[in-house]
């Protein structure tokens, strides 16, 4: 077998999609207007899967304060802070995240997927345990992979699984790193962290929330999950990326423990590679002041979830069980989501599709992500449009029939 | 402590729903080329496995587990330690 054998069953994979007629890899925004809108296949469309969730990737002042920083800091930092040295911008966006959090020690990375990479691999080495949800994002099961730690995973959102594996490894649940999402990014599920905390301090163990999704959305402060749930004493460390909410790039770890501190010297994602470019970080700092001075974002976005997801389920769509940002459509079958999703850019809406094995329990999903930008005139359309391809849709399926 | 003689029928015995393909599944079956199980099955079957014996199966160790027998003396070094 030669070395390239092995991609002849995605090579399958991808011809049985292509089949179809629809084109789902190689989709193109040929032009971005706005957080919400965007050309694509020519057409004026709606996005609304671009985890934009407080639409600020257009905000005048976190453009300004990019452009600025481009024009003083250059295009890049061309090195990695341990060899070229940080600029006063990664710094002071610690410190912001720290002021944020509450916690004393911030570290930015350069991308989301790269701070969790860095923290998990950092804290968790040979002879400790990872302790991780079954539906973890794949940085999160990357991270474990990198730092050779014994790597567990309990059924998802399931404590009495948790506490279970906890049991099980005795003493060694000291030496144990739990690590779950603020909102799960397919489903748009949140983690029952209470439960979780008063588990994780029975048995000792250190827990880290990945709340990459719920910064900015969820929490009186937008601090995320722990703050909402009200436990953020009980958390040794979360991670985040900017590239949500904050409408830019990057990742943080933020922890209460001062050892945070020397991951600095031991984890290879942050040693080795380049820092953010200061534009990135520039305008990440005006987005974080923002969300955190206008709460009125965070309101309008969890007005305009409400809006589309009671839409949705009137039409007849099933749908993740909780009403959040994140709202996932689940389609009986592959063929029918990837005709639906094309009947939907058809009719210039953009929205995630979301096909096995990249789904939780074999799913298939059209998944939504709401932004507070988008306008109630958008919501309306959006839910016309779903209406028209479910509608379409049902005549041939008899399984869309609810 | 049990040991892979005694954990192999029980083994056989919870494979067995999901061993259409092959019927009976034996030690040489390969859980995934003839077993046909896809990943969220791997995930079911093994967590199912864990609570049967009680013991932890942790992801690093998955690669090598390719066959009933594989799985088998898994369970019985898990259950040593």
């Amino acid at each position: 077998m030669s070395l390239f054998e092995k991609f002849h069953s995605i090579q399958q994979a991808r011809e049985e999609i292509l089949k179809s007629g629809i084109n789902p890899f190689h989709l193109t925004i040929e032009k971005i207007n706005s957080a919400t809108e965007g050309v694509i296949n020519g057409r004026a469309t709606i996005l609304v899967g671009t985890n934009n969730y407080l639409g600020l990737t257009f905000h005048p002042d976190c453009i300004q304060a990019g452009q600025e920083a481009l024009a003083h800091e250059g295009t890049g930092t061309t090195g990695s802070r341990m060899a070229n040295g940080s600029f006063s911008s990664h710094s002071d966006l610690e410190r912001a995240i720290e002021d944020f959090y509450g916690m004393p020690h911030a570290i930015v990375f350069s991308t989301g997927y790269q701070a969790n990479l860095g923290v998990l691999s950092a804290l968790a080495g040979p002879g400790d345990t990872l302790l991780i949800d079954g539906d973890s994002h794949a940085s999160i099961y990357d991270g474990c992979r990198l730092g050779g730690a014994e790597v567990l995973r309990f059924k998802h959102n399931d404590v009495t699984d948790l506490d279970k594996k906890l049991r099980r490894l005795g003493d060694r649940s000291r030496r144990t790193l739990i690590i779950v999402e603020g909102i799960y990014s397919m489903l748009g599920d949140r983690a029952p962290l209470k439960e979780i905390v008063a588990v994780k301090q029975q048995y000792g163990a250190t827990l880290v929330v990945d709340e990459a999704h719920s910064l900015g959305v969820l929490g009186k402060q937008g601090r995320g999950l722990a703050e909402e749930a009200d436990v953020e004493d009980g958390v040794d460390c979360i991670v985040g990326t900017f590239s949500k909410s904050l409408g830019s790039t990057g990742g943080f770890g933020v922890s209460i423990h001062p050892e945070f501190e020397l991951i600095r010297y031991t984890s290879r994602p942050y040693i080795f590679t380049a820092s953010p470019c200061p534009s990135v970080v520039a305008s990440t700092k005006v987005a974080l002041r923002i969300m955190r001075e206008t709460p009125q974002l965070r309101q309008q976005l969890w007005e305009n979830a409400q809006t589309l997801y009671d839409g949705l389920e009137k039409i007849g769509y099933t749908l993740g069980a909780e009403v959040g940002p994140v709202i996932a459509a689940m389609i009986p079958t592959k063929e029918q989501a990837l005709a639906m999703w094309q009947g939907l850019l058809e009719q210039g809406i953009y929205v995630n599709l979301m096909i096995p094995p990249a789904t939780p329990n074999g799913e298939s999903l059209l998944r939504c992500s709401v932004s507070a930008a988008h306008t109630p005139k958008q919501l309306e359309t959006i839910i016309q449009s779903f209406s028209n391809v479910h509608s379409s849709l049902k005549e041939h399926a008899p399984s869309l029939q609810t | 402590m049990m040991t892979y003689a005694e954990i192999l029928p029980q083994l056989v015995e919870t494979l067995k729903p999901y061993a259409k393909k092959v019927g009976h599944p034996k030690e040489t079956t390969d859980l995934v080329s003839e077993l046909g199980l896809d990943s969220l099955q791997v995930m079911q079957v093994l967590l199912k496995i864990e609570d049967q014996f009680d013991i932890s199966i942790p992801l690093n160790n998955l690669p090598n587990i390719r066959t009933v027998k594989d799985l088998g003396q898994e369970i019985e070094q898990l259950l040593k330690a």
